[in-house]
């Protein structure tokens, strides 16, 4: 399981930076949300994947008595995700507009901020 | 996309997806669900009605623009937050209503966080939606 | 309940934000509001300040869990200080939103918007907590994202979009970094993480972390091979936009950059090594870049780079007198910064234009404006007894005394660039006759607004004006201030203690 995960994470981060090394909008932003779901699947991994029952203490006793999942590592990825939403959805609305006025999604054209002199 | 079968179908299942989601915020506590699925699925709720009746019906529908679900959820979660200030414990801390109510179940300050959070989930995503589907 | 105090700015800061939201279209409502609420928010920031001072440092658990296990918000007084700074930048760039930013601007949300930018600066200056730290500098990129954005202007979303971009892969960096800690460590607090890395056996991926950590932060403050995106962005959006911008978004990485170096990756030599370099090449792209531009405002964006360098110098040296020079340095640089650029919008409102070769005349037109604008430009340089002088004596002297010598050759000669670059541009925008222009069509020039809005954007530049000439004639009192604060931030033990108990 950890093998497939960590390979899988891998997948993830490359074709992230790839698609971001590409010239166009709707790569990059593909690329960004990739490379975000690995970041994701990285706190799940290093998080420990433990088989086991949730961390919750009977009423009776002081600690765990049991194997229990780290919750700590969910909460982080639960975290990124949301922020990750607000984030890709807010970035797809720039590119959008990006689009509308620049009337190109190249990467490589949007160069007038650097020429621009008044 | 204005088919007869979807427009009935969503008027029956705006109210049923609106419960639902009023069930998952409700048992978020200690089993899967809380404010943010709750909020996600209210707000698919409308984005069907608003796929099968248009936008501008599902605007009528809602009366308030969305935005303002926004500064009012975000209000209602930092009050719960400073509520346990006033008995002198540190932010956020979770005040519990000792005797569990019918249906809701037990009531407390993380109650009102979620329902918070819920309002500025379908706040955000209904604004988000509705911004790009205008443009479109 | 001292300890409430601490959360004092931030629960008002996000109390005003929220209200502000609910005033989305009363754009007058929002700017009394936004002035009135930024005033008291420097009382509530001066009030943690000295408590702070008085009580050393306070701490709070939310929600009453017990650190490690739940958020803190830890204030010791390198912390406060900054909040105290941010609330006064705020307070000043919020009267100069009021004056200069324009109407079609401000109805699409900008004071809202603009108090949600302070209020995830000042949190991530209190978090006790990696990840505490990463949701704060969230808060403060979407915020910054619709600030940079407002208005959708051609070269605004050019530089948006690089900006976006760029933060992003920052974010994801940071991410990276904590999964590959906790993984680690199996903690989040910054307190119990100090404790923690150092036992690790595996030293390499503490490295990994620590570089994740340094590419992450290094992006947020624009060091020297990750910068290109300020310079491209920085001069896009209105001028109080970048003001904020200049003053505070790249002092957050540094303040983290700090965090980690001082508290988390402790006696790591290699890592002082690097930042040395780092610090280094800062200085000379950022001072290359400054000279080589006409652009008013990216000559200062080239300067924000340039004098990151001597925050990262300071930090390299890791001594009494090199952290000494930092914090100093980091005051005085948040004030002269937040207001340089506000002069450079000054300076496009009468003129009407941004290049070096359109301006001129000012001086013959406005003697006495141009007297106020040389000491926020002239304590950039650090011309003694102006501010920017004081902290460079400390970090030249903490350069020879750990065998920096080429440093803080770089040190020297970065200031003599900064002294070029600002006589140039006094010598063109303020003494050269000024070059005819047509007016611009439908441009709001200083002279025809209102007086009420003239007064807005004189008073921010004259109050951070005030400000900055305390730091310089008052050096004693900020240099006793930085010296304590590098006592505390050198040993980690009561910081450690006061958030584990």
């Amino acid at each position: 399981m950890e093998v497939v995960l960590a390979l899988m994470t891998g997948v993830l981060y490359a074709a992230g930076i790839f698609l971001i090394l590409r010239r166009s909008f709707v790569k990059l932003i593909i690329g960004l949300i990739l490379l975000g779901n690995g970041a994701n699947l990285l706190i799940f991994l290093l998080g420990r994947i433990t088989k086991g029952k949730p961390p919750i203490i009977p009423g009776e006793l002081k600690t765990l008595a049991d194997a229990y999942a780290d919750p700590v590592p969910q909460a982080l990825i639960l975290t990124a995700i949301v922020i990750s939403f607000g984030l890709q959805s807010f970035a797809i609305i720039l590119m959008k507009q990006a689009y509308r006025i620049l009337q190109t999604d190249d990467l490589d054209e949007i160069r007038v901020s650097e020429k621009e002199e008044i | 996309m204005k088919t007869i079968i979807l427009q009935t179908a969503s008027n029956y299942l705006l109210p049923l997806l609106l419960l639902f989601s009023v069930f998952i915020l409700l048992r978020g506590h200690y089993l899967p669900g809380g404010g943010f699925v709750g909020g996600l699925v209210a707000s698919i709720a409308f984005v069907l009605h608003a796929f099968a009746n248009g936008l501008d019906k599902t605007r009528t529908l809602l009366r308030l623009h969305p935005a303002y679900f926004m500064p009012a959820g975000l209000a209602i979660a930092l009050l719960s937050g400073l509520a346990p200030m006033l008995s002198a414990l540190p932010f956020m801390t979770a005040l519990w209503y000792p005797t569990p109510a019918p249906v809701v179940g037990m009531i407390g300050s993380p109650l009102f966080f979620d329902i918070g959070v819920y309002l500025v989930v379908t706040g955000a995503t209904l604004t988000i939606i509705f911004t790009i589907s205008e443009t479109a | 309940m001292s300890q409430t105090v601490i959360l004092l700015p931030l629960l008002f800061q996000f109390a005003l934000a929220i209200l502000l939201l609910f005033f989305w279209f009363k754009v007058p409502v929002q700017r009394v509001l936004s002035i009135a609420g930024s005033a008291l928010n420097v009382a509530f920031s001066a009030a943690l300040f000295v408590a702070v001072w008085q009580n050393g440092i306070i701490c709070h658990n939310a929600g009453n869990w017990q650190p490690p296990f739940g958020i803190v918000f830890v204030a010791d007084t390198f912390s406060a200080l900054l909040v105290l700074l941010t609330a006064i930048a705020g307070l000043a760039v919020s009267v100069f939103s009021a004056g200069s930013v324009t109407q079609k601007r401000l109805k699409f949300g900008y004071f809202p918007i603009f108090h949600f930018l302070l209020l995830g600066l000042t949190g991530a200056f209190l978090a006790g907590d990696v990840f505490n730290l990463y949701v704060w500098f969230e808060i403060i990129i979407i915020s910054s994202f619709v600030l940079i954005t407002i208005g959708g202007e051609k070269a605004q979303m050019e530089g948006a979009v690089k900006y976006f971009t760029l933060n992003m892969l920052a974010s994801v960096m940071f991410l990276t970094a904590i999964a590959v800690l906790y993984g680690l460590t199996g903690a989040l607090n910054m307190a119990d993480l100090a404790q923690k890395v150092l036992l690790v056996p595996n030293r390499e991926l503490v490295h990994v972390s620590a570089l994740l950590f340094f590419v992450a932060f290094g992006i947020k403050s624009a060091v020297f091979p990750l910068y290109f995106w300020l310079p491209d962005s920085y001069h896009t959006p209105p001028p109080a936009v970048s003001a904020i911008f200049a003053g505070l978004l790249t002092k957050v990485g540094v303040y983290a950059l700090v965090r980690m170096v001082t508290l988390i990756f402790i006696g790591d030599s290699s890592l002082a090594d690097i930042l040395a370099v780092i610090a280094g090449l800062t200085l000379v792209a950022g001072a290359a870049g400054a000279m080589m531009q006409t652009h008013l405002r990216k000559i200062f964006s080239y300067l924000i780079i340039c004098h990151i360098g001597y925050l990262i110098g300071g930090l390299s040296m890791l001594t009494q007198a090199g952290i000494t020079g930092l914090v100093f340095y980091l005051v005085h640089d948040i004030v002269v910064k937040t207001n340089i650029f506000m002069v450079a919008g000054l300076i496009y409102k009468i003129r009407g234009a941004n290049s070096l070769k359109n301006l001129g005349g000012l001086y013959a037109d406005y003697p006495y404006l141009s007297l106020l604008l040389a000491i926020p430009l002239f304590s950039l340089v650090g011309i003694p007894p102006l501010s920017g002088f004081w902290p460079k004596i400390s970090l030249i002297t903490a350069g020879m005394n750990t065998e920096r010598y080429v440093l803080t050759g770089l040190i020297l000669f970065a200031s003599f660039a900064t002294l070029v670059v600002i006589a140039r541009v006094w010598a063109e925008a303020f003494w050269k006759a000024a070059p005819q222009l047509a007016p611009r069509e439908g441009f709001e020039y200083f002279d025809d607004l209102t007086k009420t809005r003239r007064a807005f954007i004189l008073a921010p530049i004259i109050l951070l004006a005030g400000v900055s000439l305390y730091i310089g004639l008052g050096a004693e009192n900020i240099q006793a201030l930085s010296l304590r604060i590098a006592g505390e931030l050198l040993d980690a033990g009561p910081y450690i203690k006061a958030v584990l108990r």
